[in-house]
């Protein structure tokens, strides 16, 4: 962390969005994570996304639970809505959240405690339900707020800073969220942000729940030489399988790409995301193939990275349940409580 | 492609560079330095901070023409420079007896005496250097009192007396002999009498250019500029026509116009050839003018001076239209004009004169311009043993380049006196100290404070206008200093970079607050300011790069041009690779080399 807020003056050429918002304008309250933290490197990508995006501030809702990764949403947009849940109880949140207003753009940040020892359930389910949400598992294999115990990503044989081994086997997200069914599942790495960015862009835009991995070191407590996790080991083993590339649904296609390199991919609102494969017979729209190449990385000690799996055809929660569609705050009193008379005739139905 | 190399951060240039108003400022004097120490109210300090390098804080901290001041980062952060000549001027008023701090002369002398030609700030500069080495030292000053120009030329209320006599006394009183009116009429028999083992010209550019047109000569109320400031300081002109007419636009038009309205002139114009954004005079001085209702003329050209029964009566002008055609002003003639006036000052210029040394003493002159022909980096004529310095050595230029040029000739004198090569030029050195104090605490205040520039209090004009002494501008009151010493952006601390610590991870990119910072591919310099966080448009400001960084190969790049020096990349960096370290550049003097092998590091610098 520092202890001076960070200045407001900014460099001539910054440039404004379509809001007028210039990427400082998408900032918030000064990070006071350890200086180096690989959050704070998410911090900055989230921020990127949503001003490239033009999406303004206040139509998101930006939700944590307990956790160094936690604490990560005060740092960005500082004028969009916050909830700060029970340790692991951030989907729950999050699902009343959409149910009550369908509009709300939605940004969970959790770590790998948060995600996958208290909240491993409450994960599965908002997964299993297709929540309308961003979700980043900021996955640094390590309880860093207490001081450095393995958390449940940890990897089997690597070691703490004391040098302790682990002996358990991993809960690896990426995989488990294949497995339940989620509709959009990727991977990424702080320090990358060339492919951090596009990635949050296309699970902003995605209908239904967008399960984002992104492996941040922990400087303090697991950056260290037998640390599967660190900055080092990371940029060793990370293999991008896919590069996802935004086009936001304004904009023309400019790249260009050899011809059956690249699978695209219509987004809900009219973006489209530009898949084009670097290893060669990976599908990242076939969920078995990818399942199947990602455990083979995995056991080659490679970590898979990119937009791993998307499927753009899925219903999310609110279309599942027929939800109204408007957000509940704009309905007219009486559509939201129509009266007793109504409440009888509701009841009827269950008798 | 040529990639670009690892900057070299041990070159003390790299780091001056940075350090924009040092770097601009000939004599280089640690502005961030004494700015740092006016803040702490160390006055006494900042003032020998000064007057280490320039000789004279007090003095230059009204007239100095400022050359660190446009080039100031500040200017780029927030369009306005630090108010850096004025805060120079905090510590000259504000110090206490700093007497017992200035060099002395030692007891016993070195046996060799030098003549100086001329008490203006060059040879004042020669003199201060040379005292503390035993030199014997003698001025010959044509006038009755010490100062050149800076007496005679700069008018009373923009420089008062006592700071001159104040200033010129802390040299004098080293045990200079002093010959006043003295001129010297011959460099020859000076030279003749074999007393001296060298000699000094800095007798400056003391001839203003005439303007012959017809009329010139056909009345008595057409002056010389620099000539007629002079009558002034003596007290031979105490009057001036109501209406006059100032030919030319320069810092000494500057001085003419408002010296005439404090002579009684009602109506003063100045007439300028060209368009504002060609004048010669210094924006301020411009402005300080314009405050005292004095109107500038654009797009004039003298014809003659109309004089009616042998009295001036206008001047008749050449009118222009001006436009700007790619960067380039195109006049058209626009007929003729006549301005009525009663007095016309020339203010077109000053020139070098030099009839008191003769063409035979094997001292060269240029055929071209009838200048001396001296060495830029020595000082040196090309008869041995003769220097140069100050408006006498390149032509009229101002205070702050006459004492740069006294400290270079100081050098040459005494490696010539001690029998050293004079082109063997001594080495400047830097050193590097971290400033970190904690894990989060700087010995510098490294809060960016977005006040903006401090605006100098002036004497009304009734006031200033009742007598020719009284000083326009009042000096920063403390809150004023206090405010303005925050705004120096401390661009002497410098952001130093350790590669092999670097883990690549982005925080220091994160939180610059003027994206200073990238980490990319190597390439050429070109390509490479087009690839960074903000494009690096400012060629003028430096690149620094990296080498390979272990983890991915990539190099770390910084823009030098809008880092504020908030050091939130070091506070941010979890290995220590960003360091905040204060760089002091070592600059050799006469007699007092600069150590170059001072480099003091707190974590081991790899290439």
């Amino acid at each position: 962390m520092s202890y001076l807020a960070k200045p407001k003056v900014h460099h001539p050429s910054l440039k404004p969005n379509a809001l007028g918002l210039t990427r400082r304008d998408y900032e918030g309250a000064l990070s006071t994570l350890c200086a180096g933290c690989g959050h704070d490197s998410i911090t900055a990508a989230i921020i990127h996304a949503f001003w490239e995006l033009d999406i303004e501030p206040y139509k998101v809702a930006k939700l944590s639970g307990i956790g160094c990764s936690s604490k990560t949403p005060a740092y960005f947009l500082r004028e969009a809505h916050g909830f700060n849940s029970v340790h692991g109880r951030m989907p729950s949140i999050a699902t009343g959240a959409g149910a009550a207003n369908r509009e709300l753009i939605m940004i969970g940040v959790s770590g790998d405690g948060d995600s996958l020892s208290i909240g491993l359930g409450q994960l599965c389910h908002a997964i299993r339900r297709n929540v309308n949400l961003l979700y980043i598992l900021e996955n640094n294999g390590v309880y860093g707020l207490t001081k450095g115990q393995f958390s449940a990503s940890a990897d089997f044989g690597s070691t703490s800073k004391k040098g302790e081994v682990n002996e358990m086997t991993p809960i690896d997200g990426v995989t488990l969220a294949l497995n339940l069914g989620a509709t959009f599942v990727a991977r990424s790495f702080s320090g990358d942000k060339e492919q951090l960015i596009p990635i949050l862009q296309a699970g902003l835009q995605h209908n239904g729940f967008a399960f984002v991995e992104v492996i941040s070191p922990c400087v303090t407590f697991n950056d260290h030489e037998g640390s599967t996790k660190s900055y080092s080991y990371t940029r060793e083993h990370m293999i991008e399988v896919v590069e996802a590339d935004f086009v936001p649904i304004r904009s023309e296609i400019t790249t260009q790409y050899e011809p059956g390199s690249v699978k695209r991919v219509q987004m809900h609102d009219g973006g489209m995301v530009n898949l084009r494969k670097v290893a060669e017979d990976y599908d990242p729209t076939d969920r078995d193939k990818a399942y199947a190449y990602i455990r083979n990385c995995q056991s080659e000690g490679e970590v898979a990275t990119g937009l791993l799996y998307i499927d753009e055809n899925g219903k999310d929660m609110v279309e599942q349940n027929d939800v109204v569609d408007a957000a509940l705050t704009n309905l007219p009193y009486s559509d939201l409580c129509p009266g007793s008379e109504a409440l009888a005739k509701l009841q009827l139905r269950f008798r | 492609m040529v990639n670009m190399r690892r900057t070299d951060t041990n070159n003390p240039d790299y780091y001056h560079k940075v350090v924009d108003c040092q770097w601009a400022c000939p004599a280089h004097t640690n502005v961030p330095e004494y700015i740092r120490l006016i803040a702490q109210g160390r006055f006494d300090d900042a003032y020998i901070v000064n007057r280490e390098s320039n000789v004279f804080p007090g003095i230059l901290g009204r007239t100095c023409d400022r050359p660190c001041e446009p080039a100031c980062r500040r200017t780029r952060v927030d369009g306005k420079p630090v108010a850096i000549c004025r805060l120079k001027r905090v510590a000259a008023d504000h110090k206490s007896d700093i007497k017992d701090r200035i060099p002395k002369a030692p007891a016993k002398k070195n046996g060799k005496k030098i003549a100086l030609v001329g008490a203006g700030p060059s040879s004042l500069t020669v003199a201060n250097d040379l005292m503390p080495l035993g030199y014997d030292v003698t001025i010959y000053e044509k006038g009755p009192r010490p100062g050149g120009l800076m007496r005679i030329n700069i008018p009373a209320f923009r420089l008062p007396e006592e700071v001159l006599d104040e200033e010129i006394g802390y040299i004098v009183d080293m045990g200079v002999t002093m010959k006043y009116d003295t001129p010297v009429n011959s460099l020859k028999e000076l030279l003749d009498t074999k007393e001296y083992d060298a000699v000094f010209v800095g007798s400056g550019a003391p001839k203003g250019k005439e303007l012959v047109l017809p009329g010139r000569y056909d009345t008595d109320q057409v002056f010389i500029g620099i000539e007629w400031l002079e009558s002034i300081h003596f007290g031979h002109i105490d009057s001036v026509g109501k209406r006059v007419l100032i030919i030319g636009v320069g810092n000494t038009a500057m001085d003419c116009c408002r010296s005439a309205k404090r002579l009684g002139a009602t109506e003063v114009k100045v007439i300028a050839r060209k368009t504002r954004k060609y004048f010669k005079a210094s924006p301020w001085e411009l402005e300080d003018a314009e405050e005292e209702n004095v109107e500038i003329l654009e797009n004039l050209s003298p014809v003659q001076f109309v004089v009616e029964n042998g009295k001036l009566v206008g001047m008749e002008f050449d009118k222009f239209t001006s436009q700007e055609v790619d960067g380039k002003l195109i006049q058209e003639p626009a007929g003729r004009i006549t301005i009525p006036c009663d007095s016309v000052i020339l203010a077109i210029g000053q020139e070098n004169a030099f009839p008191w040394i003769e063409r035979n003493i094997g001292l060269d002159f240029d055929p071209k311009w009838d200048m001396p022909v001296v060495d830029k980096d020595t000082f040196m004529s090309t008869r041995e043993g003769v220097f140069f310095g100050g408006d006498a050595a390149f032509g009229p230029a101002n205070i702050i380049w006459a004492v740069e040029q006294g400290h270079q000739a100081a050098i040459s004198i005494h490696k010539y006196c001690i029998g050293e090569s004079l082109s063997d030029r001594p080495p400047r050195g830097q050193t590097l100290a971290s400033t970190k104090m904690g894990l989060h605490e700087w010995s510098y205040s490294n809060y960016f404070d977005p006040a903006s520039r401090q605006k100098m209090v002036h004497v009304d004009l009734p006031v200033r206008f009742s007598k020719m002494t009284i000083e326009v501008e009042k000096g920063f009151t403390e809150e004023q200093t206090a405010l303005e010493v925050q705004r120096c952006l401390n661009c002497d601390i410098e952001t130093h970079f350790t590669d092999s610590l670097c883990i690549e991870c982005d925080a220091c990119i994160d939180i610059c607050p003027v994206d200073c910072l990238t980490l990319t591919e190597n390439g050429e310099e070109a390509d490479l300011r087009t690839r960074l966080t903000a494009p690096a448009l400012n060629m003028e400001q430096a690149l620094f790069v990296s080498s390979e960084l272990k983890q991915t190969g990539r190099v770390m790049v910084k823009d030098e041009n809008i880092c504020i020096h908030c050091g939130l990349c070091a506070e941010r960096c979890p290995t220590y690779a960003w360091d905040m370290r204060k760089f002091a550049l070592h600059l050799p003097y006469a007699g007092r080399p600069a150590p170059v092998e001072t480099v003091a590091q707190v974590a081991q610098v790899t290439s």
